[in-house]
């Protein structure tokens, strides 16, 4: 039988990438925190209780689509679109809040509070907090409230505050400084619902195992449409929970190779980019060492990019070790492109996707073409595109 | 016995509290940080850290996060400050100690950080987002130089892990006053003197307060129970707002001054 794959390490690492970089006034919570979830992933009960709200109320398992004009059209691989974009709120964040909701619910924390850059995790966490009944409050840069100003709406329908951040790119990154300070502060009754594979552990190990969900149904899917296991995975990485989700389920299947889409936003020649494992170095940001957008001294460089989800200039440890292991392959798109990806699918396939997962839709360009007519590509369609309207209108126009 | 070591003895003998004061190098640059340092060691200062300013300070409140910022915007670096600090060491003899983010050190080069600060002069460093457990290369390294390695003890560390702190920490304890980011308060919470007990109960070693200390009463009261009292924001305020006059040494020696009869009890 082969090795099973057992990373993280108690201490939070994978390889040589995670770890817990916090203030002490952290360590404890995030130790029990670490207890509370070893718990609850053994306990059949809150199993049990996950597995009833991702399908009666986030409307799981998603379906996995054969988009077949989009086939054609490429003139190559089969490509299979893994619908996140139709779970409950319109992307797949959903899946990693109820699963920290549940958790806070048993620690007996009475509010939620969240980073977010798209604002689709801020929304997931707002939501969850209606539904379970949590004070919430979540944390945006002033620039993604102006770019996402349909999600800033829904949250605060949803009863969640909006506290717009003001300091250094308004974007994720400072919207997560600010959220780990919130934190800091109310650490004794609030959790802090991290939205992606990023943070001090247990938060890129609990994240992935929350959006496993997707991986796990997709193979399934797959197995009983295809009979067989997919080529590749393709999928975007901002911070990585889409893409750690869909793969981790696949990992010891070393046939079916991954490919994480980065955001190249004017070109990762430039600097205006947010490619972290293409073109950052190893370092440490919010609470944990791995690949990391950083000038000479170790400053963090501010990233770019035409979709705020992917918009920071880190990403989650597991993805560093995916590549440094060279379990994963990267690439990056560019913003011109993502649009690209963005009006492709919107004209082949009638679903109009959110610009994160549009990066990876842009790649099947380059990908599908080049394999035989036999070979199942399954991307994550991690998103719906209504929020990105506003933004895609400036830059497609017409008649 | 290094400088910090030595301030302690002679404290205790004198049944007197360490004052430390916290700046960031650069702010409002360099050259007049050299210069706010010697005159911190004439206003009753025992002790200053040393703040390398950085992009993304998250255990900082606003203060010290626009201090970062000028300081990182007038060209600081660890670098430029290592060379401020090897002529201010000419002129005083406190110790230093650096308080900088791990992305910094680690970028820098760990074995590197610690050589090179201490030949600058500087005795110890603060590392708020480098908890013990991860501290292992800097520890080592610290050890061979005789170089403090201050950790950080908070009010929701449990026993287990106070125990570990104070093990790892060389030179004093930094004891977190509240749950919360640096900054100035106007109340400091009830529950420092337990907490302040319960960890010198653990420890020998001097443990000294910080976060949120913001005027001669609230330093008065700490220097009650703890072997030190550290001042940050609200020395930065005074700093932020005369950073352009002429009276930025005679403001900052006033308000440092009023501080250390807090603490003297005068």
């Amino acid at each position: 039988m082969r090795k099973r794959y057992k990373l993280p390490t108690r201490s939070g690492y994978f390889g040589g990438f995670g770890g817990k970089f916090v203030p002490e006034t952290l360590m404890h919570a995030l130790e029990e925190l670490e207890h509370e979830l070893k718990k609850a992933l053994k306990d059949k009960k809150f199993q049990k209780a996950f597995g009833y709200y991702l399908s009666k109320y986030a409307g799981r398992p998603t379906p996995l689509y054969f988009a077949e004009r989009l086939t054609k059209k490429l003139k190559g691989a089969k490509i299979y679109l893994k619908r996140e974009d139709l779970a409950h709120t319109g992307a797949h964040k959903i899946n990693n809040t109820i699963g920290q909701a549940l958790l806070a619910k048993k620690m007996g924390k009475r509010r939620l509070i969240a980073e977010t850059g798209a604002g689709q995790h801020g929304v997931a966490t707002a939501t969850v907090a209606a539904m379970f009944g949590f004070v919430c409050d979540i944390y945006m840069g002033t620039e993604d409230i102006k770019r996402q100003s349909l999600n800033v709406y829904r949250m605060k329908l949803m009863g969640a505050r909006v506290i717009p951040v003001e300091g250094g790119s308004q974007t994720l990154k400072d919207a997560t400084n600010e959220a780990i300070r919130d934190w800091v502060t109310n650490v004794r009754d609030t959790h802090y619902v991290l939205g992606s594979v990023v943070g001090p552990h247990p938060y890129p190990f609990m994240v992935r195992e929350f959006q496993s969900v997707i991986g796990k149904e997709a193979k399934s899917q797959i197995l009983k449409m295809e009979k067989r296991l997919p080529d590749y995975l393709v999928a975007c990485v901002g911070g990585g929970s889409n893409s750690i989700g869909l793969f981790h389920p696949f990992f010891n299947d070393k046939k079916v190779k991954f490919i994480g889409v980065e955001a190249g936003g004017s070109g990762i020649a430039t600097k205006k980019h947010a490619a972290a494992l293409l073109k950052g170095e190893v370092g440490v940001l919010h609470g944990s060492r791995s690949c990391l957008l950083q000038d000479r001294d170790g400053q963090i460089n501010i990233a770019h990019s035409i979709s705020a989800g992917l918009d920071y200039p880190g990403v989650g440890p597991e993805h560093s070790y995916y590549k440094h292991i060279k379990r994963a392959k990267y690439f990056a798109v560019t913003d011109r492109d993502a649009l690209r990806g963005f009006r492709l699918l919107s004209e082949y396939e009638g679903i109009i996707p959110a610009l994160e997962p549009s990066h990876a839709i842009y790649h099947l360009l380059k990908l599908a073409p080049r394999l035989q007519k036999d070979k199942i590509v399954i991307l994550c369609l991690s998103g719906r595109g209504d929020k990105d309207i506003d933004i895609v209108k400036e830059h497609i126009k017409f008649e | 016995m290094n400088r910090i070591d030595k301030l302690f003895t002679k404290l205790k003998k004198q049944r007197k509290k360490a004052f430390i004061v916290y700046i960031t190098a650069g702010d409002p640059d360099l050259k007049k940080t050299g210069k706010l340092v010697a005159e911190l060691e004439k206003n009753g200062v025992d002790l200053v850290e040393l703040g390398i300013p950085f992009s993304d300070p998250l255990a900082d409140g606003p203060t010290i996060q626009r201090a970062s910022q000028r300081a990182i915007l007038s060209g600081a670096n660890i670098k430029s400050i290592l060379q401020m600090v090897h002529s201010v060491r000419k002129k005083v003899k406190l110790p230093l100690v650096f308080m900088t983010y791990y992305n910094l050190v680690s970028h820098y080069g760990i074995k590197n950080f610690v050589k090179d600060s201490k030949n600058a002069g500087v005795d110890g460093v603060i590392v708020p987002d480098l908890p013990p457990e991860e501290a292992k290369e800097l520890i080592g390294a610290a050890k061979k130089r005789d170089f403090a390695t201050v950790f950080l003890a908070a009010p929701t560390s449990t026993k287990k892990r106070l125990k570990n702190i104070a093990a790892k920490s060389r030179g004093f304890i930094y004891y977190v006053s509240l749950t919360g980011v640096t900054g100035t308060r106007t109340r400091l919470p009830s529950d420092i003197i337990k907490n302040v007990k319960r960890l010198k109960k653990i420890t020998k070693k001097p443990v000294c307060v910080g976060f949120g200390v913001s005027n001669p009463k609230q330093a008065r009261r700490i220097s009650h129970l703890a072997d030190g009292v550290i001042v940050g924001s609200a020395v930065i305020k005074v700093i932020e707002e005369n950073a352009k006059s002429k009276d930025l040494y005679k403001k900052v020696s006033k308000f440092t001054n009023s501080l250390r009869k807090g603490i003297d009890g005068k």
